[in-house]
């Protein structure tokens, strides 16, 4: 990897930590406005919010500022510090997931060797604050949505990391950007001229992933957490302004963190057919590159949200157990025998 | 996979909702974009929907018939009714006969921020005095501007429609709406 402008540590530190602050709130931004707000209305036959700038995009900025008026509430009964801290932690857990997601042979915050084992133990750092929430709220509904969620996320965290297996044991690294040029090098029967984005072999894998992410993000037909219809919103029921805003500001930059990953395992990252591996380009064009997919990749995730009604949690550990898991191991066990035979 | 197929043309159903609001237009207009034109919903603010005819908005207060009897305030559930009425010498009916007393109204107010349009101090009224109109904007920025007196129950008796014709081979009259 050749290297773009040769700085202090500390001043790269500084502007890269500078870039996630922008970033984050920007990429929960376009995910809300783009599919909470407008994909979801067109899909109800409806406009969606449509007064507050131009077509309505000024719309989440207002919603921020009326989150940041609300008084910050405690319950009488709920154990203060950990109440506090819970949505630092759910968003925190958010924030070190960008560490290692790239968008370009130079545009990653800290290119670690072991990538994709610290984005997946990263991203369940999450069931830590969702459980404190639920816990530290003393609201029997909060309790409910608080182990819903633990139960949920320890029981499709094991499918997800075994989907990324496949890929791991095809690309021969744990790091993201081996990854994206294991896929920029590789050839479909020959032919290298798209590279080998990992979704044409991994297909089975790149499903589990999908399905496990959803779940992971508790998006819709895995919501039973925040099942607004059973438990009134599940761990974030006693919640308030600004402490509302990071958890909700966490669902959906997780999602988009999640989406990337995705696109950079199964889709082939920032890299574009036609151009090196580490031409300097690929840093100002890989982001844009990454963009598109990773909204490709986030409009499927909101489609089936807003496609399928919610599942029962017996119907959801079964299907995680049942059949997510050993539909992984046996991706697992064909990606190694395919690896060993060719 | 039994449910498969199911799953796949619940996910069509929705992206062609998506599209039929998006993209309305039929032909090479196909490709612009015309949510406004597509979406079912009216936009409210902009353009106004017609209420049905009978349909619950607000209820109008046609003084002259009101006796002050009390019967829709003791009626109201939600007690959201005040009457407040004193007695006055009428001129006797016929030549030569005794005084009439006859009730004044003093104040007739219904507080909107209470009321739950249930309809029944429409219903208890023996003397034709309130109406149901389908006039609906009337929301206050302040909710005290939600009691609304004699006077501006008054101005509602403008927006009564006129009472729909009993379906044909009644023998009862159709009530007149005094204006």
């Amino acid at each position: 990897m050749t290297t773009l402008l040769a700085l202090p540590y500390w001043q790269e530190t500084g502007i890269k930590l500078g870039l996630a602050l922008a970033i984050i709130p920007t990429t929960s931004l376009i995910l809300v406005y783009l599919f909470l707000f407008k994909m979801m209305a067109f899909m109800q036959s409806r406009l969606g919010p449509n007064d507050t700038g131009p077509y309505g995009t000024l719309q989440l900025i207002a919603e921020a500022i009326k989150f940041l008026q609300k008084e910050d509430i405690h319950p009488a009964q709920a154990d203060r510090r950990v109440f506090r801290m819970a949505p630092v932690v759910v968003l925190a857990s958010t924030f070190l997931l960008y560490v290692v997601l790239p968008a370009g042979p130079d545009a990653v915050v800290q290119n670690l060797d072991t990538g994709v084992f610290y984005a997946m133990a990263v991203s369940s750092i999450s069931v830590l604050g969702i459980l404190m929430a639920g816990w530290s709220s003393a609201n029997k509904y909060a309790l409910l949505g608080g182990l819903r969620a633990a139960g949920q996320l320890i029981a499709y965290e094991l499918p997800l990391i075994l989907a990324v297996m496949g890929v791991v044991i095809q690309a021969e690294t744990l790091n993201l950007q081996g990854i994206v040029e294991a896929q920029a090098t590789g050839e479909i029967f020959g032919f290298g001229g798209i590279g080998n984005p990992f979704i044409l072999t991994q297909f089975l894998a790149f499903l589990i992933f999908m399905i496990a992410a959803q779940a992971e993000l508790t998006q819709t037909p895995f919501d039973m957490p925040v099942a607004e219809t059973e438990l009134v919103g599940g761990f974030h029921i006693e919640y308030t302004g600004f402490r509302f805003l990071l958890f909700f500001m966490a669902e959906f930059g997780t999602a988009f963190a999640f989406a990337a990953l995705a696109s950079v395992m199964f889709l082939g990252g920032w890299w574009i057919p036609g151009f090196d591996v580490d031409d300097n380009i690929l840093n100002v064009l890989g982001p844009g590159v990454m963009l598109g997919k990773i909204l490709l990749i986030a409009f499927f995730i909101f489609w089936v949200r807003f496609t399928y009604p919610r599942l029962r949690e017996d119907q959801l550990q079964k299907f995680a157990w049942k059949v997510l898991i050993p539909l992984a191991l046996v991706n697992i066990v064909l990606t190694g025998i395919f690896k060993v035979v060719f | 996979m039994p449910q498969l197929p199911g799953l796949i043309k619940g996910l069509g159903v929705t992206a062609k909702t998506a599209g039929r609001t998006l993209f309305p237009k039929r032909g090479w207009k196909t490709l612009i974009p015309a949510p406004q034109k597509g979406a079912v919903t009216v936009q409210y603010p902009h353009e106004k929907e017609a209420p049905p005819e009978r349909a619950r908005g607000v209820i109008a207060l046609h003084e002259e018939n009101c006796t002050a009897c009390m019967l829709c305030s003791r009626s109201c559930p939600d007690w959201c009714i005040y009457i407040e009425g004193h007695k006055v010498k009428a001129p006797p009916r016929r030549e030569g006969g005794k005084p009439r007393t006859v009730n004044m109204l003093d104040r007739f107010d219904i507080d909107y921020a209470l009321c739950m349009y249930c309809g029944i101090c429409v219903e208890v009224c023996p003397f034709d005095a309130l109406f149901w109109t389908p006039e609906y904007e009337y929301s206050e920025p302040r909710i005290a501007d939600l009691l609304h007196d004699k006077d501006r129950l008054g101005e509602w008796m403008d927006t009564v429609p006129d009472f729909l014709d009993y379906e044909p081979g009644s023998e009862q009259k159709v009530r007149k709406v005094p204006r």
